[in-house]
């Protein structure tokens, strides 16, 4: 109940279709079960095609998204380029076990295009930095058993850009539904090789 | 029992906080301002523990002073909550962190637009219509959520606030002295008279 993990509440979830990647996120804040700010997004952009969501303790949520900001400006600066989804992943990770023993609160997940093969990349990780790499779809947040049943349940290979939407959003919207600390709306990415969708989904405002 | 309220409509953003200064179950000061303002626009608020608000106020207060000085510009209200933001979050993981809840309320000085922050003491920051901290959020965020609309006058924004402090009046256990209220406008801050007499008889 008072794990810093769950103070705050929010979901997040990512998923794997054809040529294309999926992320999403509620946008609920909250003490406990006093709901602050129902517009909170948790997923951070770093470049064309490199998403990061982030749930667990807000002021994390903050703190570490402001962090890879200007770890990634540094990155552009240096190397002249975007970052790609598998060199920011293991930035994360490392970035995360820097912290080893004083963690940020926050359970991260990662999703992108190869900038080079337009391959689909998503992975997740735990608080101190260890990679949960997955070619199917990544769950995290106050609501990550009920996101697991509805990905295990809706998700399939194969999916377009329009059906990934509908299943993401389907997973997310009744998983959170189901979890009185996230929901209160969200927010939906679909990346594809040159196009990135922005969706805002309206949730139960309860 | 410290109540922080804040209210934003179309031009302005309201802010108010309790009077009473308590220690333990004593009111030791009946006419206390918890507020300082950061500069022209903004106005902060804020609650806690005891040396703990005042001292970091003040210092938060004094670099947005010295930012304007500077650099003969003020911060936006944006900019200086996620300055405080990062001051407070900082202080989370040092050896003894600020124990400071406050409100940010502040009309952009170029857009004219009005804003709140909601930051509490392990500095989460959520930008809010409206916003109360400690017990009066169980009272008043309900009501504001009933009559609040983004484009309320000044005028229906302090009848909103009358609501809130009825509630309290009538449901916190410990009289919290009235409300200073004040109001940010692309004018600058103003103080708000504000009727701290009024008897609410209890339910």
């Amino acid at each position: 109940m008072s794990s810093p993990f769950s103070i705050n509440g929010g979901a997040c979830v990512a998923m794997v279709g054809k040529d294309c990647v999926a992320i999403a996120c509620d946008l609920r804040l909250g003490l406990q079960a006093l709901t602050v700010s129902n517009n909170f997004p948790k997923i951070f952009q770093y470049g064309d095609n490199v998403f990061l969501g982030l749930t667990g303790l807000a002021t994390d949520v903050s703190t570490v998204s402001d962090l890879f900001r200007y770890k990634v400006n540094m990155y552009r600066l240096r190397e002249e380029r975007q970052i790609a989804p598998r060199t920011f992943a293991n930035l994360v990770s490392s970035s995360l076990y820097e912290k080893r023993f004083g963690p940020w609160f926050v359970s991260p997940v990662v999703a992108g295009l190869d900038p080079k093969t337009g391959q689909p990349f998503i992975c997740g990780f735990d608080s101190i930095g260890c990679i949960d790499f997955a070619k199917d779809f990544i769950v995290s947040g106050t609501a990550s058993e009920q996101l697991f049943g509805m990905c295990e349940s809706l998700w399939e290979p194969g999916l377009d850009a329009d059906q990934l939407f509908e299943t993401i959003s389907q997973s997310l919207l009744n998983a959170v539904d189901r979890d009185a600390l996230s929901g209160w709306g969200a927010h939906v990415y679909i990346i594809e090789k040159d196009k990135v969708t922005k969706r805002l989904l309206k949730g139960r405002q309860d | 029992m410290e109540v922080l309220l804040g209210i934003t409509g179309q031009d302005f953003t309201l802010i108010a906080a309790s009077k009473a200064a308590m220690r333990g179950a004593t009111v030791l000061k009946a006419a206390d301002d918890k507020t300082r303002s950061l500069n022209k626009h903004t106005l902060m608020a804020f609650s806690g523990e005891a040396g703990d608000t005042v001292q970091f106020a003040e210092y938060i207060q004094a670099n947005a002073q010295l930012y304007s000085m500077r650099n003969e510009a003020d911060l936006s209200p944006s900019a200086l909550a996620h300055f405080v933001r990062g001051e407070l979050a900082s202080s989370l993981r040092s050896r003894k962190p600020y124990n400071v809840n406050l409100l940010l309320g502040g009309v952009d000085p170029i857009t004219h637009k009005s804003s709140l922050y909601w930051l509490d003491y392990l500095a989460s920051l959520a930008p809010v219509p409206y916003a109360a901290h400690g017990y009066a959020q169980y009272y008043c965020l309900s009501i504001l959520d009933k009559h609040h609309h983004p484009d309320i006058s000044l005028e229906q924004g302090i009848k909103l606030l009358n609501l809130c402090t009825d509630e309290l009046k009538r449901r916190l256990p410990i009289d919290f002295k009235g409300m200073v209220v004040k109001a940010v406008t692309k004018d600058g801050i103003i103080d708000i008279e504000f009727d701290d007499d009024k008897v609410v008889k209890s339910a």
